[in-house]
């Protein structure tokens, strides 16, 4: 049976070691989980999160969830998440010693070419955390790194120590400070290029910054990864409900983000 | 040691369990052994490529959930060349679901899935979505009388009618695919369904309606499959809503001669593996040697008729 494929995502219930604010939109969830699992995660993947029924809500379907950091030598690992609805609000009802039921890892990683040495991440908001996990690989595999991260006020910049503990350079971009605009973005960018520091492209979140890069990608010649979102059901490629399209060679195809992705070419993403 | 394997219409299924089309592909490979189940059911194929509905394409209301996929599909001859020998691997028999606007497209993908690694075909006569307007041929007894008589006259492989809950006319329905040809009644697909989002006032599927799946669809498949087992010789495989040991008991006493599971494993991934077990262990535990005791076994007394199928005035 040399062609049946081996066994790579697991469903398993999970035990919550802490489940804190990180500021006031955002909450950190910290599982317990098997060194072989964690072994397996990349970055770039998700978890399928069955939310508990509680705290009045009755989540159906299971919750796609990019992981935001896996540690096999501490045992953990880590979710970044925003309570927006009744998914988020169940999750966010765990406590200490609570199980929560995990599906994963799955869908298909982050890749770092051998000819990247100069990285650049551009995210905004809980976007970072999809590319929290690509900085440790990054630094893993000694690339040099830029992180440049946009939020709304200075508070809501997460995880910038984390990509400065890292050896990143870290540049912010805020609303609050006027500098979050595109132009200035673009700016900021074009002067990477300048010093030759952008080899590669990695974005999640937000569609004005994955035209820009687009742009940019095109006119300079670089190449870029994106990490999309879309509901999903089964999450592992049954359904078919998790499509979006993208443009390859000269027609539109329409691509599971569970399976095909959640990480595709930047280049072949549609805004959205 | 108890007996869990059925026959259905000359097929041996080793265990009642198999997964329900559109929510199994080759992908759950990468999660349990596929070997462990009573059959394969395919993801319902149409004979061209189809690129399926706009997206949303599932949303979920209180405790089950809505789609509106459009069966996306490659077409029959990726099918052939992929998909089939891929399940050429497993023992456990391939049942490939299809699909077509017409009865003749339909008849002739039929001809053309009827090759070696496929041991039966689920006619897809049901599909809330491939048509405009939610038709389906097996909302009507004449429609589906005639789409199975081309079936029927398409491939010796055993033929699986699966049925529809947009129906007024179920028994009537069953027995017109039974008389087309059908050797086995799937009992149901998804219910027409709607859902808006009150902030947007939009439908919340991109293709405004869709199918209800889950534990809510149960009670009505479960009578349909109630009333087809009644209504025709053949054996009837239940389908809607199972998600517990408790919900295939309930189908095979109901007279059921097998199930099929969904949405459930859109949920726990590996369901059907805890219901093949759980249905052991309660066959075991009620001294039954065979689930083949147990099909049909519902005590429903001398109920008039009319009450039990509640068929149309003339």
């Amino acid at each position: 049976m040399d062609d049946v494929p081996s066994i790579k995502a697991f469903e398993l219930p999970l035990s919550v070691k802490s489940n804190e604010p990180v500021n006031d939109e955002y909450r950190l969830l910290v599982l317990a989980a098997p060194h072989d699992i964690l072994k397996r995660c990349r970055a770039g993947q998700f978890f399928h999160l069955l939310c508990p029924q509680a705290g009045g809500e009755t989540p159906y379907l299971r919750r796609p969830m990019s992981i935001y950091g896996f540690y096999p030598e501490k045992g953990e690992l880590h979710f970044l998440y925003k309570v927006t609805g009744a998914g988020t609000r169940a999750l966010a009802s765990l406590a200490l010693g609570d199980r929560l039921n995990v599906l994963g890892p799955l869908g298909e990683p982050f890749t770092i070419a051998d000819d990247w040495q100069n990285l650049v991440l551009v995210a905004r908001g809980v976007g970072l955390a999809t590319l929290a996990p690509l900085a440790l690989e990054a630094n893993r595999l000694g690339r040099k790194l830029t992180a440049i991260c946009s939020a709304r006020h200075p508070d809501y910049l997460m995880s910038t120590d984390y990509f400065a503990s890292l050896g990143a350079d870290v540049i912010t971009l805020t609303d609050a400070e006027g500098t979050s605009d595109l132009d200035n973005l673009e700016k900021v960018i074009e002067g990477l290029i300048a010093d030759g520091r952008a080899d590669a492209f990695y974005t999640c979140g937000s569609n004005r910054m994955l035209r820009l890069l687009q742009i940019i990608g095109e006119r300079r010649g670089i190449p870029g990864q994106i990490a999309l979102e879309q509901q999903m059901a089964c999450g592992i490629g049954m359904c078919h409900c998790c499509v979006r399209p993208f443009n390859r060679g000269d027609r539109q195809v329409h691509l599971r983000v569970c399976r095909e992705g959640p990480v595709f070419d930047m280049m072949e993403a549609i805004a959205w | 040691m108890v007996d869990l394997s059925v026959d259905i219409s000359g097929l041996k299924l080793k265990n009642p369990i198999m997964p329900a089309s559109g929510t199994f592909s080759e992908d759950l490979a990468e999660v349990f052994d596929l070997d462990r189940l009573g059959a394969h059911v395919t993801k319902t194929i149409t004979r061209g490529w189809r690129d399926g509905n706009p997206t949303p394409r599932v949303c979920e209301v209180n405790g089950s959930m809505l789609n509106s996929i459009g069966i996306p599909s490659k077409g029959v001859g990726a099918f052939i060349e992929k998909v089939v020998p891929f399940y050429a691997h497993y023992e456990t028999p391939l049942v490939v679901s299809i699909s077509g606007n017409t009865a003749d497209e339909f008849a002739t993908l039929c001809s053309e899935v009827s090759v070696p690694g496929v041991a039966a075909i689920e006619v897809n006569i049901s599909c809330p979505n491939i048509e405009e307007d939610g038709k389906a041929f097996a909302i009507r007894p004449s429609s589906t009388h005639d789409v199975m008589r081309k079936l029927r006259a398409a491939t010796e492989l055993p033929l699986w009618a699966k049925l529809t809950p947009n129906t007024g006319e179920t028994s009537e329905v069953a027995r017109a695919a039974e008389e087309g040809g059908a050797d086995a009644l799937v009992v149901a697909n998804t219910i027409l369904s709607m859902a808006i989002d009150i902030n947007t006032r939009r439908p919340k599927l991109g293709n405004l309606m869709g199918g209800l799946s889950g534990p809510s669809l149960k009670p009505i498949a479960l009578r349909m499959a109630y009333q087809c087992a009644r209504a025709t010789g053949i054996p009837v495989i239940g389908c809607g809503g199972i998600s517990t040991v408790e919900d295939v008991i309930e189908y095979l006493i109901a007279g059921a001669s097998a199930v099929q599971v969904g949405t459930a494993t859109f949920i726990h991934p590996t369901i059907m593996l805890s219901l093949i077990d759980g249905l052991e262990d309660w066959l075991s535990n009620q001294g039954l040697s065979s689930v083949k005791d147990l099909i049909g076994t519902v005590i429903d007394g001398e109920q008039d008729e009319a009450v039990v199928f509640m068929e149309a005035a003339p």
